[in-house]
């Protein structure tokens, strides 16, 4: 055999040997949780080294920037940065395989999470801005006391009261009745305030209730700028973070609190969900830092006899408890009757931290997993009858010389899917479509070639010379055509997000596989075959 | 040896004025359409949100549309999604947030309303847990916004890449011709997407940029040989050039195309309803593509040689230094037959 051929063959097995190595099944590394124990645990699983995109494993994306609805936030960039590494350690403890974190353009930052199949809980986990802040609630009274100059301020503006059903004053609520709540006698001399008539004094000093459906209506009040510049300086309100029943009527709290945390979750160090055997109620439990437990110390040892409220993401969790002695190193946050796995997750974004600032979701896309499972199936459907079409057009037109370009196919088939292995590119559905195209478009270089080859016969050149000049002469439309494909694509890639990243590199990985393929394996078939046959007069094209 | 198209003549430049009458008559249909109707976006470039929802038996759209304006999602969009038990539901998010229950007033970009909501109307009129919600896909309108940019300037910088690319590996002349080619067959397709109502997601523009990349590599295969043909052939001028390049390139075009449209097809019927946009998108690209190549690529050349010829065109700068000898083509009094590319020759 001719040295030159051993030469290519050479090269063929070895890239033929590399694409076989980088697509063998492998072990990877996947954290799980165990389902005995809920914790996470590292498994070995044996699978293709190509990675699936969302849209066919299934899965969620999210896009989230800082929320500047509720005030501007200078620094977006570093918020986001900060952000991304809070949102990496909660998402690493959450258990997804392979989860993405990434930060796009400035203030962007991406995260995705395949085959996750409670997106809620997800979305719920990488949102919570998870600040905790214990604050000691209005012990003198001072909001009270500032109610009628906030009604006066609301009368000033126009706002009228709503419904005569509501009682007419802050009414003082006793256990479950609230029909005999008793008249309080400052209040009664005037005529019924617009904000005062909607709350009722709740049991601890700072403790209103509002009639649930009041909620977003005294939320609209409280947040408007005349009443927020008339509440005692010191001073905020928060509402409760779920709704309590009084008898059959349904409440949530607000709290008049000091603007002042005592400490906040930055001092936190540990923090672990577990049921409250008395209760039976879900608890977080949380340790502070040695710093931290000092402060807190000094603190309670100031406020012994006041209510604390336990602020988590600005709404108090549960009713704030009196504070008997010294607190130190150690608390825990009721959450009542909500399951454990709430509390883990709470657990969870505690320990992770607290997100500098809130986030909001810009764009979101779930996609399920039987909706990818199906896209597979269509995919690979589609691409095996538009191969099987492209090998009959190709073998009938072009015979022997096609079915040599056919074989290169498959070698070409080999290297785009090692190709995207190798380099650890993703496989998303445009991505097959891409793909399935890219067959069409990979003979172009070889009907070049063999319609070249057909020409310099017919201007009556011998067979090896027709060959020869058939790929040489071929060449320029080629290469031409194929860089200026590329560069579309690397457009694509640098303009595109996600599927249709996977598609720009689908092409691009295909074209340079399809140059090799059809250029240098076809050739090299050709070499043998007119080697093994010297006498040949027709060439099978 | 099958040849199909051996040693063809045919004649395509003469057929130039009624191609740019059949390509503007489509694009007048195509721009009329679009004006009336405008293009269908997906929530991708309009914000909003997209479910997907798997019905496990058959409920009738009119049912839906009801239990969703129950919930307060009006002029939500329904759509059946390949089999009649799947249903693609669209709804703005601005207009749900009256549906939802928060009270901070940040509702107003939430996909959660949206998804609250439609699940909700699907308990009343289907039944919990008679159904199964397979995608969702929410975008906020600022991030709409920037991917329509996006998009457009995508287009844009393919096209100055192209003609930088060609200028350089060609002539300029050729590299216009090719961007006006290209840019025709972005038109064409916009109007495609106009005329057969396809939604235009990110996508679908990706398809549209590979028909840039697709229509872009066959003009060149064809200018390749225009070029070579010229340096082979001078005495010729560039209307005969290019015929005998088309002609000599058609069995290329067919065997190529013929493979292409195999496949896209084969997307088409069988790659499932996802990337049916896709694949419509690229077989229509298919056939545009071939034919500005033809027809509007080959004879913008000729009439932006006619318009500023010269000797670049012959591809001097391509080929670098030229033979000294070559004597200029205009030089010699030419054979009536065949007048010299440069000379003003009346339009035929």
């Amino acid at each position: 055999m001719d040295k030159r051929i051993r030469n290519r063959l050479w090269i063929i097995a070895g890239l033929v040997g590399l694409s076989i190595v980088s697509l063998v099944p492998r072990n990877t590394k996947q954290r799980v949780i165990d389902p005995q124990t809920g914790r996470m645990k590292d498994t070995t699983v044996r699978r293709l080294p190509i990675n699936l995109g969302l849209d066919l494993q299934g899965g969620i994306h999210l896009a989230l920037e800082v929320d500047q609805t509720k005030g501007p936030v200078p620094d977006c960039a570093d918020a986001i940065q900060r952000a991304e590494r809070v949102v990496r350690t909660r998402i690493d403890e959450f258990g997804t395989t392979e989860p993405v974190v990434q930060i796009q353009g400035r203030c962007r930052l991406i995260v995705e999470l395949a085959g996750e199949k409670d997106p809620a809980r997800a979305k719920s986990v990488i949102q919570r801005t998870a600040f905790l802040e214990f604050r000691i609630t209005d012990m003198k009274g001072q909001f009270k006391d500032a109610l009628p100059q906030i009604d006066a301020a609301l009368r000033k503006a126009g706002v009228k009261s709503t419904g005569a059903a509501a009682p007419s004053a802050v009414a003082q609520l006793f256990g479950g009745d609230t029909t005999k709540a008793a008249r309080d006698s400052a209040a009664e001399a005037n005529t019924p305030g617009v904000l005062s008539a909607l709350l009722f004094q709740g049991q601890l000093p700072g403790e209103f209730l509002v009639e649930e459906q009041k909620w977003p209506l005294v939320d609209s009040l409280i947040n408007r700028p005349d009443v927020r510049t008339a509440i005692p300086r010191g001073l905020e309100l928060r509402w409760g973070a779920q709704t309590e029943s009084r008898g059959a009527r349904a409440y949530r709290a607000l709290y008049a609190v000091e603007s002042r945390p005592i400490i906040t979750g930055e001092e936190l160090v540990k923090a672990a969900a577990r049921r409250d055997p008395v209760t039976n109620g879900s608890v977080v439990t949380f340790q502070l830092s040695h710093r931290g437990a000092r402060k807190f110390s000094d603190e309670t040892a100031r406020h012994i006899g006041d209510y604390m409220a336990i602020i988590l993401d600005s709404r108090v969790q549960g009713q704030p408890p009196v504070i008997r002695s010294q607190i130190g190193a150690n608390g825990q946050i009721e959450l009542g009757s909500k399951p454990l796995q709430e509390a883990s997750d709470l657990a969870l974004v505690l320990r992770a931290g607290a997100l500098p600032a809130p986030l909001t979701i810009v764009e979101e896309r779930t996609i399920g997993p039987s909706l990818g499972a199906d896209s597979i199936h269509d995919g690979i459907r589609a691409g095996a009858v538009g191969v099987a079409l492209v090998i009959l057009i190709m073998v009938g037109y072009y015979r022997m010389a096609g079915a040599l370009a056919v074989a290169a196919l498959t070698l070409y088939c080999l290297f785009t899917l090692a190709g995207l292995a190798l380099f650890g590119f993703t496989l998303t559905l445009p991505g097959m479509a891409g793909f399935v195209l890219s067959i069409g478009i990979a003979v172009d270089a070889n009907v070049l070639i063999f319609e070249r080859i057909r020409e310099e016969l017919v201007h009556g050149k011998s067979l090896r010379l027709a060959v020869d000049d058939g790929f040489l002469h071929a060449m320029n439309a080629i290469v031409d055509s194929n860089v200026s494909t590329v560069l579309t694509a690397l457009i694509l890639y640098a303009v595109g997000t996600g599927p249709v990243q996977g598609f720009a590199i689908t092409l691009i990985i295909g074209i340079a596989a399809s140059m090799i393929s059809a250029i240098f394996v076809v050739k090299t078939l050709f070499l043998i075959w007119l080697n093994r046959r010297p006498d040949m007069v027709t060439l099978s094209i | 040896m099958i040849r199909l198209f051996a040693n063809a003549k045919y004649d395509f430049i003469k057929w130039r004025r009624v191609a740019f009458s059949v390509t503007g008559l489509i694009m007048l249909v195509g721009a009329i359409d679009l004006v009336a109707r405008g293009l269908n976006y997906s929530i991708e470039f309009t914000g909003g949100t997209l479910m997907q929802v798997e019905l496990h038996k058959r409920v009738p759209t009119e049912e839906l549309r009801a239990s969703l304006d129950r919930v307060g999602l009006n002029g939500a969009e329904i759509q059946t999604f390949g089999s009649d038990t799947s249903y693609v539901i669209r709804a703005r998010m601005a207009r749900a947030a009256g549906a939802a229950e928060a009270p901070t007033g940040q509702a107003a970009a939430d996909s959660q309303a949206v998804g609250a909501a439609v699940g909700r109307a699907l308990d009343q009129s289907v039944g919990a847990g008679q159904y199964t919600v397979v995608r969702t896909e929410s975008v906020g309108p600022k991030v709409g916004r920037e991917l329509q940019s996006k998009a457009l300037m995508a287009i844009l910088l393919s096209f100055v890449v192209t003609l930088i690319y060609l200028a350089v590996r060609f002539e300029w002349r050729f590299g216009l011709a090719a961007v006006v080619a290209t840019a025709h067959d972005v038109v064409a397709t916009i109007a495609f997407l106009s005329v057969m109502r396809l939604e235009v997601s990110l996508i679908v523009v990706g398809a549209v940029l590979t028909v840039v990349g697709y229509s872009l590599n066959d003009t060149i295969i064809i200018f390749d040989r225009v070029r070579e043909n010229l340096r082979k052939y001078r005495r010729q001028n560039l209307y005969e050039i290019l015929n005998l390049s088309i002609n000599e390139t058609l069995p290329r075009s067919v065997l190529t195309h013929g493979t292409t449209i195999a496949t896209t097809l084969s997307l088409l019927i069988l790659g499932g309803e996802v990337i049916r946009p896709f694949a419509w998108v690229m077989s229509f690209g298919i056939f545009t593509g071939t034919f500005s190549s033809i027809y509007i690529a080959a004879p913008v050349l000729l009439w932006i040689e006619k318009r500023w010829p010269g000797e670049d065109a012959r591809g001097a700068r391509a080929f670098g230094s030229r033979p000294a000898a070559t004597p200029p083509v205009s030089a010699p009094p030419a054979a009536p037959s065949s007048p010299s590319a440069r000379t003003p020759q009346p339009a035929r």
